[in-house]
């Protein structure tokens, strides 16, 4: 809008109102390159292999319809996969949404010190790569009583436990990491938005009477929600694309499959099997069943929002 | 008085269990540092625990060098190269297009705004095979140039940069313009300084993404002596590698450069962190 006044306004400066409209183009070229070679052209490929299959012994595909989708309705291993990670980003969401928020609360209370080394101490786990984190986790869920989960679960009398053998600890463990990595971060996501939280509100809720916990969830809560859609689609988002701690755990495969996701899956796929048309197909149901997900997800958060 | 000592009961109980969280929270690397003192079999034979080594050794740093004839400091070094070659690019690219969509008005604006939040909702395991595919046309698997190219634009930066730009006044442009200033003098020279919290804040999640990254490094890289840390301390784990020695120093020696430069930034970090306005 101003820009367009100012080309009317001052006929005589052509040359340099050029450059300036120039300008932008050129400081966003990066990303309409990277977008068109890196996203664009990959994810028309992507969806264009998910209706191809290599011709054995060649380099050439052919055009096999709708028959690599039909495997995926067919795989038990992709719904055990899609279980999986189901699973897990339910449980991540169900613990790093409130758990970091109620932290958030304490942190940015007044009666509290030492803030600063508070949200540095929460923060360091994510500076840790998933795979040296999952390898150090691996070894304190020994199965060996001196394992550290072994070691805490002794001091109530419980025999040591098969950790990453099954079904329900194995999720338990991912869980674990994740909770652990994750806590600091998302904390310091709610706190940025608990800045903007205009503190009359909880004077005035003060004066009120209300107590910590009602100025919890009456006041920042509600305020926070922009914030929690935000965590929740990431979480959402990362959980189902979920690949290196269940990797370095078991590697491409699990005992009765408790570690595989469905990245595994595609990885094996792609670069185990050269089964890529298949791969690229896992990949784009992957891209819709994560899009439906986050859809419903911003739909029942939006409905939420007309309600109050 | 009554009131007084109660606040200060209640400051007094907050603060400890909090410090006590964050002291918790640290204990994994207590166990990765006991682990790195711990012959190998050891933790093998007993698991990772909270016991003190029985024979504490510091061989597993000499093996750090010995091993493979260093083995473990190319991986190092490589990361220390693709890492900053990436995090040089992304300040560099990301900026720029950041600041071109926060600082001026042009047409298809909105559009681009559009299309960069849409990209930043593909999950990117759908695009490995075929940017695999690409690379190997080019020529590029099994280089590191084949892990950076990939990385050098990603749109959460260019958000975040973005953000940031929007809440920078305009009248400074404005000014140097009517002084003659061209466009990129006055983003080198008056914005570029303005975003140096964000440009902090950027370089450390952008530099622990990549020196933290897994999956990509392991699907390009081929040749051992190319590898990063994180592919190629796991590549060690493998039955062919099976250099257990290395894990764990390997490991420490890892976390190090990150925690140091994380606790040398810390307050730019976290303060440029929550001004880019993570606004749902």
């Amino acid at each position: 809008m101003s820009s367009q006044t100012a080309i009317q306004g001052i006929p005589k400066r052509r040359k340099k109102i050029t450059r300036q409209q120039i300008a932008p183009y050129l400081f966003v070229s990066p990303f309409i390159i990277s977008f068109l070679v890196f996203l664009a052209y990959p994810l028309v490929q992507a969806f264009t292999l998910s209706f191809q299959q290599l011709i054995p012994f060649s380099m050439d595909f052919e055009w096999v319809g709708l028959d690599n989708f039909r495997r995926v309705l067919i795989d038990h291993r992709f719904f055990s996969a899609l279980w999986n990670v189901a699973r897990y980003t339910f449980w991540t969401c169900v613990i790093l949404i409130p758990v970091p928020m109620f932290i958030a609360f304490i942190v940015n209370s007044k009666f509290t010190k030492c803030k600063s080394l508070i949200r540095s101490l929460l923060f360091i786990p994510v500076l840790t790569s998933t795979i040296i984190a999952g390898i150090v986790f691996q070894h304190m869920f020994s199965s060996e009583p001196g394992g550290a989960f072994n070691e805490f679960v002794a001091l109530f009398g419980i025999n040591p436990v098969r950790w990453l053998h099954q079904p329900g600890t194995a999720m338990f463990a991912l869980v674990f990491i994740a909770v652990w990595r994750w806590t600091g971060v998302n904390m310091i996501y709610f706190l940025s938005g608990l800045n903007n939280v205009p503190q009359e509100l909880y004077e005035s809720a003060e004066v009120d009477g209300a107590s910590g916990m009602q100025k919890f969830f009456f006041i920042t809560t509600p305020m926070l929600k922009p914030i929690i859609i935000f965590v929740l689609t990431i979480s959402i988002t990362a959980g189902f694309a979920l690949f290196n701690e269940p990797y370095v755990f078991w590697g491409t495969t699990s005992p009765q499959d408790i570690g595989t996701t469905v990245v595994i899956l595609i990885y094996r796929a792609a670069f185990m099997l050269n089964d890529f048309g298949y791969a690229a197909t896992l990949g784009v149901t992957l891209f819709f069943i994560v899009m439906i997900v986050n859809m419903l997800q911003l739909k029942i958060m939006g409905l939420f929002r007309k309600d109050d | 008085m009554g009131l007084q000592g109660k606040r200060r009961i209640l400051t007094a109980i907050n603060t400890t269990m909090l410090l006590a969280l964050g002291v918790l929270i640290l204990t994994p690397f207590l166990f990765m540092i006991l682990g790195s003192l711990t012959p190998p079999r050891d933790i093998f034979a007993h698991g990772l625990g909270l016991r003190l080594p029985e024979n504490v050794t510091i061989s597993n740093y000499e093996a750090l060098f010995v091993v493979r004839d260093g083995i473990y400091w190319r991986f190092f070094f490589n990361s220390v190269f693709v890492t900053a070659v990436t995090t040089a690019a992304v300040l560099v690219f990301t900026s720029m297009t950041g600041y071109g969509l926060g600082q001026y008005v042009f047409k298809g604006r909105n559009f681009l705004i559009i299309l960069l939040l849409c990209t930043m909702m593909v999950p990117g395991t759908i695009l490995l095979l075929p940017i695999f595919r690409m690379l190997m046309t080019f020529g590029l698997i099994d280089t590191h140039a084949g892990i950076i190219l990939p990385a050098m634009v990603p749109s959460f930066a260019i958000f975040f940069f973005r953000q940031f730009c929007v809440g920078l006044p305009k009248d400074f442009a404005e000014a140097a313009r009517i002084d003659g200033a061209g466009e990129t003098r006055i983003f080198t020279q008056i914005y570029v300084p303005m975003m140096m919290p964000a440009y902090g804040a950027m370089a450390i999640l952008t530099g622990m993404g990549v020196w933290n990254d897994f999956l990509w490094p392991m699907i390009v890289l081929r040749t051992t002596e190319m590898l990063t840390i994180a592919p190629g301390l796991l590549m060690s784990m493998s039955p062919y590698g099976n250099q257990w020695d290395i894990i764990f120093a390997g490991s420490v020696m890892s976390v190090v450069p990150i925690v140091i430069l994380f606790l040398f930034n810390q307050r730019a970090f976290i303060d440029g962190l929550t001004v880019g306005g993570v606004k749902g």
